[in-house]
């Protein structure tokens, strides 16, 4: 059985735990006195040498992506903070900037020091103003405190910190669409190269770092590559934030070592709903396909979900019971993905519009028997066409449901109706109706 | 070069040739929508999706991309091996699974649309689509078209947002007037529409009636000179022109590849007519000059040619009324009028070709003996010719574009670069030429371009390129080896062109005339010019030196001229349009030309003559580089040459200048080695001050204003900017107006009122009108033109 | 723009603060447009030309933008946006109920406002919240673990002007207009209101201080915990 290992998670809950006095009490920028005095080089080997993986999504080590920044040459280079947390089911940082800004606030730091940055963003979904006056705060803590601005703590490096806010868009995570938008302009994927490495923000050399990420640096700077990497498996070192959301007895955030099951998660849960059967969950979030039961002994690292033909994702566990449609699951996945699609390209665009009206059909009782086939081949229309992952995520959920479900697909055709009684689902008793 | 192999070819190609282009030279053509070779990569539209190869580790051992790539984004890598529809099962799987999705919200009106038969997305449809569509739910569909200018228009449900127009505007002439909206299935390109995007207009301004249009407070509504190239670029059927939509079939129309009259760019266009009637112009693929972009003008302005005022019948002036008749009796009264004149004058205009000016020069020295010939029918001046004459006529192929915008840095002086520089302003732009602008203050167009402003009132250039010589290389390094361009109204600047010459020689500089009609320099070259003969050379035929433009008006007024004959020129161009009516009246007129225009109220005899779509001819353009194009319609219309040889014969002197391969061969036996006519040398005048309520003129033509050859064409006029009066701060703080309120500018001859608008880096006593624009023709109404003291009045209300 | 000079001092001074914070002027876009929805409301024509001449663009390019991002209206919002998420999880969790009680309890459809002006009802996408499922934002504050009676509670005691406490967010939930201030980057004070966390946020916390693992943080000296805790058997 493995265990929780509260990190990340460790200070939530705790009385003004947002605060910097509550965040220096315990342990807080500890870690950015140890980095001030290091080789800003050194720091950057120490989170190579962890092993830490990007934590917004796509797995990229994080050390690495760092190193890809060209030598200076004398001009700006920034950090920018991935806190536009909108994949469905993923509900992580949003509650780590709510009740710890100041970790992810040290990680900025610590992380700027190292890169040679002097200006950070936080890029901020703009629909969590709680979270925004939170994070604003603790700059404005940081920056009483000569954690901020000129000559941090005497080391002689400056850093400014611009916490911004989106204003409704999912694509705006995907890094270049977030730096477009963070340009003022529309939040649409830049064609690559150049990378943001190269010409990110600005055109000047950018990283683009997710929030659990960044705040992961200081526990990796105060306590060594080699403690983080004995954390976790080979390949995914160190602790992440599990997310536990639908149909479970305690939902929440579980923050445990890479590789932890889903089945141990479940327990730890206090299992699916009473009186329920686990139908199927999404591993990273909607964008990766679905797993059922059967995959209940995956190890939740991202090898092994890869290996099991889905993606460990933001580790945004949804779970869902006998109850659920799935077609009305998917269908509503796929309606997000039309809203959310950015149009700059046409199979993302066109393709998740013809789903949605297909999937909308069928589901209200309208499908036809060669729907199943178009339903099978627009998918392969999206996927490796579109522009950016918006696109190749899109049809997961769809996929692999097919997979799995092919005859709840059939019984709605059949039917002309959908089988499933919808409150049978709520969380609340549907009598209050 | 990179070598790499597509469908099995091998080929070289330069590095950085991106897949799509490098498959073209191969002779493989890979669908697409949003490329385009002149504007950056986007990868939007997916539909040129291939499979790509390329060599990976030490022994360059192939690896495949994992999925299809865009061949309009990336660029050819050695060794890399393409595969496109041609040869692979994948690129031709993704190109179809693509063309399908972008099918599926595509109306099926090809039938009605103008596009038909020239659509590229018709054609991808036939290679790469279904045959039927699987699509069976609701289309996306809108309410059409939406007008985008006055002249375009757009239907939106065409549209496969390949924003092949949203990055022209933006990359190519830097106007964003239109710009992709809303998200997803629901974008669209478009202006600030309210109405289109749903939003609630300002509390308590519903009423407003200025909301019906484009609301001038939401912002610059100018869409730029050069919208028109959205039209020809969009690969659906989703933009149109006002003045071409519904008006034909593209499969019914004759397509002649042409040369545009309206600048002296003389840009390469497309004439496409239909059984004898020009119904659309385009842009031609010129890669050193135009590229394949043209100005708005040049595409939407050719009804002129076909106006109603277009003579098809000699006319001749009898009992004061003008009346059609034969061509031998209008011949025969032609040359009795030149026949029996004591003294004549030559006014053939600035928009000839150069087979039409080398006639009129034959015609007038060698038939009417006189020297008094002059092609500016514009401000001019002496030192002017003898600029022309020293520098610029027979010197050939000078300076070229390429040259001019590759340049370590441009002067311009006289010239304003978008309102006067047509296509060379997108040419300026694209390369990010360091300008510096010797203006009176920092024009759109100026600061467009990034340029430096050196403010220099008009009539000061002189003096200031004086300075500038003084200083030469060492005082004025970031200017060595520049280019300096001298705009053609710098005739109105005593010394400018003495000194610019100087300048040019301490800068180590090359020097660039710069005229704006098509038809100038061509006429320089044939000499028609006082004391000017073809190929610059100097008069050597014993007649006594002749009038230039403003002696001969002068000379007619007082009757010292008795008979002039006319080419194509309107009269209220002319530096003093009541003088030289009154002069015009006095003397006899033979006039040559398209239309009735202003000579049917003078002139005795009038001469019809083709316009350039209907005769063969040459332009020669700023660089003077010869630009010859044919004829495009068939046509009884004949050319100024063909009428003056006619005439000549009558006059029992016949020339040889009847055709193209005439005046060809005379130039092709000049001989180098003439003399060139000395350098002006005219000192610039002192600073003239001004007392309250008073400025100094400036003003210059907007590229799109109320020139005759943009007649009978209301969408671009429509789409032109408002003219505006636009003076200093110090100036505005003076009069107590403030951008939008009316000023009232006057000579003794007569007042101009026009909303105002600050401009903050105008010199304090300057004030700028658009010289020939709705409400402002500053020639003919104020008579006076750049450099002049104005009188100036703040009024309460516009258009009193 | 038809704004009083006083609000188009005071929509100048704030919009120099805002580009104040960034490299490039154009940064300042998105704020500016919260901003703006703070006066009127909504991203009306006026707040198109200000953005526009402001930041030297077109009113086509704003537009552009402000009709990209779903948090900026095209018609004036109601005094309280009433967010009930409808994506897969919370939609089906009971989301959807949710939104049809609120909908028929305000007699409006998704996107209308109600004709006092009060309340605007949205359907919204996953508002990174799912372990509270189903979710409703007030104005962007968290409502958490909705019932179709809860919400109408909401609705109730926000009409009726009585104190109306988001789950993780300030003591009261602020207007619209104020929040959109407030997502300019002026702050509003309220940081130190609400809880640190709700219950699912710490659930596996506690539940493992509860089985005795290390509280890594708890001791203050913020020592990593022994590797042991975590389980290498997890890495076969």
């Amino acid at each position: 059985m493995t265990a929780l290992m509260p990190l990340l998670t460790s200070r939530w809950g705790n009385p003004e735990s947002w605060t910097l006095k509550a965040y220096e009490a315990t342990g807080g920028y500890e870690a950015l006195a140890a980095a001030l005095k290091m080789e800003p080089a050194a720091i950057i080997d120490t989170v190579k040498d962890s092993g830490l993986r990007g934590r917004g999504g796509a797995g990229f080590p994080t050390g690495v992506k760092w190193s890809f920044l060209p030598p200076p040459d004398g001009g700006p280079r920034y950090l920018v903070v991935n806190a536009d947390e909108s994949e469905p089911g993923t509900c992580k940082d949003i509650p780590l900037m709510m009740a710890d800004p100041h970790s992810l606030l040290e990680g900025v730091i610590i992380t700027s020091f190292a890169i040679g940055c002097h200006h950070a963003f936080i890029y901020l979904r703009g629909e969590v103003v709680h979270v925004y006056r939170r994070l604003l705060n603790a700059v404005r803590e940081a920056k009483q405190a000569g954690l901020l601005g000129n000559n941090i703590k005497g080391s002689g490096f400056d850093l400014e910190v611009t916490v911004h806010t989106g204003a409704g868009a999912y694509i705006c995570g995907e890094e270049t669409a977030l730096l477009d938008s963070l340009e003022g302009r529309r939040g649409q994927p830049r064609l690559k190269p150049p990378f943001p490495a190269v010409a990110g923000l600005y055109a000047r050399p950018t990283v683009v770092n997710n929030v659990e990420s960044i705040a992961s640096v200081p526990w990796i700077v105060k306590n060594g590559a080699d403690w983080w990497k004995s954390i976790g498996t080979e390949k995914s070192t160190g602790v992440a934030i599990y997310s536990l959301s639908g149909h479970v007895e305690r939902p929440g955030q579980y923050e445990a070592p890479l590789g932890i099951t889903m089945r141990e998660l479940l327990e730890l849960a206090g299992g699916v709903r009473q009186g329920h059967q686990l139908k199927f969950w999404m591993p990273g979030g909607s964008s990766t396909p679905m797993f059922t039961p059967e995959q209940l002994d995956v190890p939740l690292d991202y090898d092994s979900v890869a290996a099991a033909g889905s993606m460990l994702g933001t580790r945004a566990l949804q779970c869902f019971d006998e109850t659920v449609c799935v077609v009305r699951a998917v269908s509503r996945w796929m309606d997000f993905y039309a809203h959310e699609s950015c149009g700059k390209c046409t199979p993302c665009r066109e393709g998740t519009f013809w789903l949605r009206s297909v999937l909308r059909r069928i589901e209200a009782g309208g499908g036809r028997p060669e729907d199943m086939q178009i339903l099978q081949d627009i998918p392969k229309s999206i996927v490796g066409r579109a522009f950016c992952p918006l696109g190749d995520g899109a049809p997961s959920a769809l996929t692999s449901s097919l997979k799995f479900f092919p005859e709840e697909y059939a019984r709605h055709i059949e039917l002309g109706a959908c089988p499933f009684d919808h409150a049978a689902s709520y969380l609340f008793e549907a009598v209050t109706l | 070069m990179v070598t790499c192999t597509i469908d099995g070819i091998e080929i070289d190609v330069p590095k950085g040739t991106l897949i799509i282009r490098a498959a073209e030279q191969a002779g493989i053509m890979i669908p697409r929508f949003c490329d385009h070779p002149l504007l950056k990569p986007v990868a939007a539209c997916r539909q040129c999706l291939v499979d790509v190869a390329s060599p990976f580790g030490p022994e360059g051992k192939l690896r495949p991309f994992p999925k299809p790539q865009p061949a309009c984004a990336i660029e050819v890598t050695p060794g890399m091996v393409v595969g496109t529809q041609m040869t692979s099962a994948a690129a031709k799987e993704a190109q179809e699974q693509v063309a399908e999705l972008v099918l599926i919200n595509h109306p099926l009106d090809c039938p009605v649309c103008d596009k038909g038969g020239e659509c590229p997305l018709q054609n991808q449809a036939m290679s790469t689509g279904r045959p039927v569509s699987r699509f069976v739910d609701k289309k996306n569909t809108f309410p059409k078209p939406l007008s985008l200018t006055p002249q375009i228009l757009l239907d939106r449900e065409r549209c496969v947002l390949c924003q092949r127009c949203t990055r022209f505007a933006l990359q190519i002439p830097g106007d964003p007037f239109i710009a992709l909206q809303m998200r997803g299935a629901n974008q669209q390109i478009g202006t600030f529409d309210a109405d289109v995007l749903g939003v609630a207009p300002v509390a308590g301004e519903a009423a407003d009636e200025s909301t019906g249009d484009v609301p001038a407070v939401c912002g610059e509504p100018f869409a730029g000179y050069f919208a028109g190239n959205i039209v020809q670029i969009c690969p659906v059927g989703a933009l149109t022109s006002a003045a071409y939509r519904f008006r034909a079939r593209p499969f019914d129309l004759v397509s002649t590849a042409s040369v545009a009259e309206h600048d002296a760019n003389c840009s390469a266009i497309r004439i496409d007519y239909r059984r004898g009637v020009v119904l659309r112009r385009q842009a031609g693929d010129d890669p050193t000059l135009n590229q394949e972009w043209i100005s708005d003008k040049d595409r939407f302005g050719f009804r002129w040619q076909t106006a109603p005022d277009r003579l098809d019948k000699p006319l001749v002036r009898r009992d004061g009324e003008l009346v059609e008749v034969s061509w031998p009796v209008a011949i025969a009264a032609a040359a009795e009028i030149l026949g029996q004149a004591k003294t004549t004058a030559v006014l053939p205009g600035g928009r000839l070709t150069l087979e039409d000016a080398y006639a009129y020069g034959v015609f007038a020295r060698r038939v009417l003996g006189t020297d008094n010939v002059d092609f500016r029918a514009r401000v001019s001046s002496a030192e002017e010719a003898q600029f022309l004459a020293h520098h610029v006529a027979g010197s050939g192929a000078g300076v070229s574009l390429e040259e001019l915008i590759a340049a370590p840095s441009v002067v311009l002086a006289g010239f304003e670069p978008e309102e006067e520089g047509g296509i060379l302003y997108l040419r300026l732009r694209e390369a990010g030429t360091k300008v510096y602008a010797l203006a009176p203050f920092a024009s759109r167009g100026v600061q467009r371009l990034g340029g430096k402003l050196i403010r220099c009132l008009p009539g000061q250039e002189g003096q200031w390129l004086s300075e500038l010589a003084a200083l030469g290389k060492a005082g004025k390094p970031e200017l060595a080896g520049s280019v300096i361009v001298v705009g053609e109204r710098l005739a109105s600047s005593p010394g400018a062109f003495s000194n610019a010459l100087k300048a040019a020689a301490a800068l180590d500089a090359k020097l660039v005339w710069m005229p704006r009609r098509a038809g100038e320099r061509a006429a320089l070259e044939a000499g028609l010019l006082p004391g000017l003969r073809l190929g610059g050379r100097a008069a050597q035929d014993g007649l006594p030196m002749g009038l230039d433009l403003a002696g001969s008006v002068a000379a007619a007024a007082a009757g010292e001229i008795d008979t002039i004959l006319f080419g194509g020129l309107e009269v209220s161009d002319l530096p003093d349009p009541h003088l030289a009516r009154e002069a015009f009246a006095k003397a006899k007129v033979v006039a040559l030309g398209v239309r009735r225009g202003a000579v049917e109220s003078f002139a005795d005899v009038i001469l019809p003559v083709a316009p350039p779509q209907e005769k063969a001819g040459t332009f020669i353009n700023w660089e003077g580089r010869v630009r010859p194009f044919p004829q495009v319609l068939v046509s009884t219309a004949v050319s100024d040459a063909k009428v003056l040889a006619r005439l000549a014969e009558a006059l029992g002197k016949p020339q040889p200048i009847g055709s193209v391969a005439a005046v060809h061969q005379a130039l092709a036996e000049l001989k180098p080695g003439a003399e060139r006519a000395p350098a002006p040398a005219v000192a610039p005048p002192p600073v003239r001050p001004t007392g309250a309520g008073e400025a100094i003129l400036s003003t210059w033509r907007m590229q799109v204003d109320c020139a005759a050859g943009l007649d009978y064409e209301p969408y671009l006029a429509a789409s032109a900017p408002a003219p505006l009066v636009r003076m200093s701060s110090e100036l505005a703080r003076e009069l107590g107006v403030k951008d939008s309120d009316p000023v009232a500018v006057s000579t003794k001859r007569g007042q101009i009122v026009l909303p105002c608008k600050v401009e903050a880096t105008a010199a304090a006593n300057l004030i700028h009108l658009p010289a020939k624009s709705p409400g402002s023709w500053v020639l003919e109404t104020l008579g006076v033109t750049s450099g002049a003291v104005v009188q100036l009045a703040a009024l309460k209300e516009v258009g009193q | 723009m038809s704004y009083a000079p006083e609000t188009l001092r005071a929509l100048k001074r704030d919009a120099s603060q805002i580009m104040a914070r960034y490299p490039s002027p154009r940064s300042a876009l998105l704020p500016m447009l919260h901003l703006t929805q703070s006066i009127d409301g909504y991203v009306s024509p006026d707040a198109i030309a200000f953005c526009a001449e402001t930041l030297d663009l077109t009113a086509s390019e704003v537009s552009a933008v402000a009709t990209f991002y779903s948090q900026f209206k095209r018609q004036p919002n109601g005094q309280y946006t009433l967010g009930v998420c409808i994506t897969s999880l919370c939609g089906l969790m009971g989301g959807d109920a949710i939104y049809e009680r609120l909908s028929e309890y305000l007699g409006v459809g998704n996107d209308q406002t109600t004709d006092d002006g009060l309340f605007t009802l949205e359907k919204i996408e996953c508002n990174a919240a799912c372990d509270y499922a189903p979710v409703m934002m007030v104005n962007w504050e968290f409502f958490d673990n909705q019932t179709p009676t809860s919400a109408v509670e909401v609705v109730e005691a926000l009409r009726a002007g009585r104190p109306c406490r988001p789950t993780r967010g300030p003591d009261q939930v602020p207007t619209f207009k104020e929040v959109s201030r407030t997502l300019a980057g002026f702050d509003d004070g309220l940081a130190n209101q609400g809880p640190s966390a709700g219950a699912p946020s710490v659930v596996g916390k506690d539940l493992a201080a509860a089985q005795g693992g290390t509280s890594v943080v708890a001791d203050a000296a913020g020592s990593a915990p022994a590797p042991g805790a975590a389980d290498k058997e997890a890495d076969k």
